[in-house]
């Protein structure tokens, strides 16, 4: 195992940070790279494509407003989730990214401040 | 084009594109300008964070520069700070970037004319939000230079990111943690995820995937994302051959 290795202090830090960064660029890099050397990009490969940004949105944005709890109430009374909601209908009507910041920044300092303190 | 050993990559294979004056680049840093109200916070946090897992500035300024993936960056802080194991900590990042692939491939086909330099100095500056917005503007402006375009938004995220976790190390944990700056970040993803959902299949994708990444959201490794935005594609695949 890497991490019994006696690599301590600054040194383990610096060997994370190498390691995640050439893993992440190459993440980036990999289908860049790829697409200079083939002529069509297979319809296999983009009608998936088309789903990957609300799939992806999705998963990053939803267990950031949302936490399972025991009942329901407790699930729904959440300030992150109502300040969620009230940011997505925002966003749906507005389409515009500060004014969904604002209204969910407002909702989640209301509830936290005001009504649940 | 590429299999040529004389292509540099800069000579050539970047194609005539848009009226060839710095607007699209500019267009790109205005698009992107009011998402760094989540950015700024997030780059902060991750500041603060490294401070707290007892990173110095010249560690914390190189992991932002080198790694330069915000959620990944969190996740390894807290995992040195609580001393995980080298590998642990390396895959929990590595996982959470793989969607780095996604974007990878869904941009690679605006960007497979552009010489092989440009193309990795682009992958470099890869990143949810230069994706998102770049992805939507070539749909809907075909004209742009894509390359000028999405240079102006990402090379705009790396200046702010990089200075945002320089602020967020100085003033360490200077602002109160209960007012939840970091909820903009989740809050960007949102006004970015409402307008994808446009259609019936794009909607079946993006409500799967989030309610099997919240059910999935107790896993190990983070891969609750991983699994719910595999969800999310396969039941969009298949809402699309219905609806079809």
């Amino acid at each position: 195992m890497t991490g019994a290795l006696p690599v301590s202090g600054s040194a383990r830090v610096w060997v994370a940070i190498v390691i995640i960064g050439i893993a992440t660029y190459g993440f980036r890099l990999s289908f860049i790279h790829l697409f200079g050397r083939i002529d069509e990009v297979p319809a296999g490969v983009t009608r998936p494509l088309r789903y990957v940004p609300p799939a992806v949105l999705a998963a990053l944005v939803l267990p950031d407003l949302v936490s399972l709890r025991p009942t329901v109430a407790a699930t729904l009374l959440d300030e992150r989730l109502i300040a969620g909601a009230v940011a997505g209908a925002v966003a749906w009507r507005t389409e515009r990214v500060f004014a969904t910041i604002a209204a969910g920044m407002a909702t989640l300092w209301l509830f936290r401040f005001v009504v649940f303190a | 084009m590429d299999g040529d050993p004389t292509d540099d990559g800069l000579a050539d294979g970047v194609p005539a594109e848009g009226d060839g004056t710095g607007s699209d680049l500019w267009a790109g840093v205005r698009d992107v300008s009011p998402l760094m109200l989540g950015i700024v916070p997030f780059a902060l946090v991750a500041g603060i964070a490294a401070v707290d897992a007892g990173l110095g500035l010249a560690e914390a300024v190189g992991m932002s520069v080198i790694v330069f993936a915000g959620a990944s960056q969190l996740a390894a802080l807290e995992l040195l700070g609580s001393n995980a194991p080298l590998a642990v900590v390396i895959g929990t990042a590595a996982v959470i970037n793989l969607r780095m692939v996604m974007y990878s491939a869904s941009i690679a086909p605006y960007f497979a004319d552009y010489g092989r330099r440009l193309r990795a100095g682009l992958a470099y500056v890869l990143t949810d939000q230069a994706y998102a917005l770049s992805i939507a503007e070539y749909e809907e402006n075909p004209e742009r230079s894509r390359w000028r375009y999405y240079l102006g938004a990402a090379a705009s995220l790396w200046v702010v990111w990089q200075i945002g976790t320089v602020a967020g190390v100085v003033v360490g944990a200077g602002v109160p943690e209960a007012w939840g700056l970091t909820f903009a970040v989740p809050l960007v993803f949102l006004a970015l995820l409402v307008p994808a959902m446009k259609d019936r299949p794009t909607t079946a994708a993006g409500v799967s995937a989030g309610a099997v990444a919240v059910v999935a959201a107790g896993l190990p490794l983070n891969l609750g994302l991983l699994v719910g935005a595999i969800t999310g594609v396969a039941v969009g695949l298949a809402t699309g051959a219905v609806v079809e």
